[in-house]
């Protein structure tokens, strides 16, 4: 199956040249990348120490605004992640367990999503939570509720639709770890005479750890940078990091400041990443060498 | 195989809904008769779509977005393919190193990324060029042809080339009539997903459009602070169409390939 397999040792000498020249290939796009990602990054850091000064990074760290909004963001962050653990785990679990049409079936309706514009997702979320919308209207001609309730401007709605943005991640984490549960497993500690649930809880449980922990890191780096769904449910009063961002930039044209925010969110990502790397592989949450 | 508890079969199906349903509201939305929202819908209409396919910032939008996608996906398979092959085959220091330095797009967040091209756009006159957007929407794109196409090649026997070699081929005759057909379907998928990347990609669009150059994400964003209006909901249905279909042929190429390898 392996493609590195060594040619004959004749076949290495005569096809040296051959051979060497592979790594170049990857230079264009090393070097578009280089322009337009790295540069610009680095110029972004250049700019928050620059303009006019460190002193950007002692405003965006000390200033009450900038706080409570951190504060709000790791908020929002750890609730999504608790929502997409709560969601997915059951889901994952029929999906690792059941018969292949169910399995694919669920596989489908993590996979779909998962490619749909984020904007359009988020816009359709307020079409059932805003204060005319489809659920508030429904409870209200029920007579359940007399006015509407707040169910987007606030936690709750960012919350929500975080969440269903970011579930498809948790879920094929936690796929990918379920499935390598020997099942055998189970039926050993239900054949020793364990009931079902002590069963789920002693043997089955333990051994997902490693996809609950992959999903929670991946959930939780990426709510940290979101921005489309708070800025369209969520509560203008208090913004996430990332709003605060834009309109430093966008509105404000502070760009040194702008910038500093950026970093130290850069910075808290690729730190949670990095310390969360020690325990899963990386590569199998983007998919490299992942089954196909 | 086990059978699964009937509860907790029940719930999956019910996070499948909340996974699927709602956003498929905009749908019945794009076709209401009235501009308030209201539910049931009422009337049947399609002039949100006469709307959305005629009026002008519309029109441009799509097109723009049309213009970019294919841009930035023909790059992305271009250079990603290239960066996959030196990746895999390549004989140097730090593959790891550079292996996460072009996954990296993936990771750092799209709003950090947004705001660090529009500094550098702004000096480079890339602003509100289609040129400025195909260029981040193609480093946006990279990962998924280095992934997909390094799939393809992970599945790929080099011990073809060297007979083709052995057989007097050249090297790039080599590639482009024994390799390359065997990674085309990795290479097409890559193409695929860069180009739904690049056509649902709304906060770079947001930044680096202007009124004349801008893509239908940024004006669909623009367009929700003013309030639901079911064009918005024809667009963002479009929208949803159109990577629909994208994602059809994707899956449909993916099932050729893995009958072709079967057979």
């Amino acid at each position: 199956m392996s493609s590195q397999m060594a040619p004959s040792p004749g076949a290495a000498v005569r096809f040296r040249g051959v051979r060497s020249r592979w790594g170049a290939l990857a230079l264009p796009g090393a070097a578009a990348l280089a322009v337009f990602f790295v540069v610009p990054l680095a110029y972004m850091l250049v700019r928050s120490l620059s303009d006019p000064s460190p002193r950007n990074y002692v405003e965006v760290i000390t200033s009450s605004i900038y706080l409570k909004s951190y504060a709000t963001t790791l908020l929002v962050a750890v609730w999504t992640v608790v929502v997409c653990l709560v969601l997915g785990y059951p889901y994952a679990y029929v999906m690792a367990r059941s018969s292949r049409p169910i399995s694919m079936i669920l596989g489908f309706c993590v996979l779909m999503p998962f490619w749909m514009s984020i904007l359009v997702r988020t816009y359709a979320w307020t079409v059932w939570l805003q204060d005319n919308g489809l659920i508030n209207t429904f409870l209200l001609r029920l007579g359940l509720i007399r006015e509407p309730m707040a169910l987007m401007g606030n936690a709750l709605g960012t919350t929500v639709g975080m969440a269903q943005v970011l579930l498809p991640f948790m879920v094929l984490s936690l796929v990918t770890a379920m499935k390598r549960i020997d099942p055998a497993l189970e039926l050993a500690s239900r054949s020793l005479g364990v009931g079902p649930v002590r069963t789920f809880l002693r043997v089955f449980l333990p051994l997902s750890g490693p996809g609950v922990f992959a999903g929670g890191l991946i959930v939780f780096v990426t709510a940290l940078g979101f921005y489309l769904t708070p800025a369209i449910l969520g509560d203008p009063t208090k913004p996430l990091i990332s709003q605060l961002i834009v309109e430093r930039v966008n509105t404000l044209l502070d760009f040194g400041g702008g910038g500093a925010l950026g970093i130290i969110l850069l910075v808290l990502t690729l730190v949670i990443l990095l310390i969360g790397a020690r325990f899963v592989d990386l590569k199998e949450i983007v998919g490299l060498r992942g089954e196909s | 195989m086990r059978r699964v508890n009937p509860a907790v079969g029940a719930a999956a199906a019910l996070v499948a809904v909340f996974l699927v349903a709602p956003t498929l509201v905009v749908i019945p939305l794009s076709f209401t008769e009235y501009s308030v929202l209201n539910w049931p819908p009422h009337g049947f209409s399609l002039k949100w779509y006469d709307e959305v396919l005629t009026d002008p910032t519309w029109r441009s939008a799509t097109m723009t977005s049309l213009k970019v996608g294919a841009g930035a996906a023909l790059a992305a398979t271009v250079l990603g393919t290239g960066i996959a092959l030196g990746l895999s085959r390549g004989r140097f220091r730090g593959k790891n190193v550079a292996t996460i330095a072009i996954l990296s797009p993936m990771i750092v967040p799209v709003v950090i990324t947004a705001v660090a091209n529009y500094f550098v756009f702004v000096k480079w006159g890339l602003t509100g060029t289609a040129a400025g957007l195909i260029a981040a929407h193609t480093v946006l794109g990279l990962p998924f042809v280095v992934v997909s196409v390094s799939n393809s090649l992970s599945r790929f026997d080099r011990n073809q080339e060297n007979a083709a070699y052995s057989l007097g081929a050249s090297p790039l005759f080599a590639f482009f009539t024994v390799t390359l057909p065997q990674l085309l379907p990795g290479v097409l998928s890559g193409a695929l997903f860069a180009f739904i990347t690049s056509w649902d990609e709304a906060i770079i669009s947001q930044f680096l459009s202007s009124p004349q150059v801008r893509t239908l994400p940024s004006l669909i964003f623009s367009q929700i602070s003013s309030g639901v209006d079911p064009s918005v909901a024809a667009a963002a249905s479009i929208l949803l169409a159109v990577t629909a279909a994208l994602l059809a042929s994707a899956s449909i190429i993916g099932a050729v390939s893995r009958r072709k390898r079967s057979s």
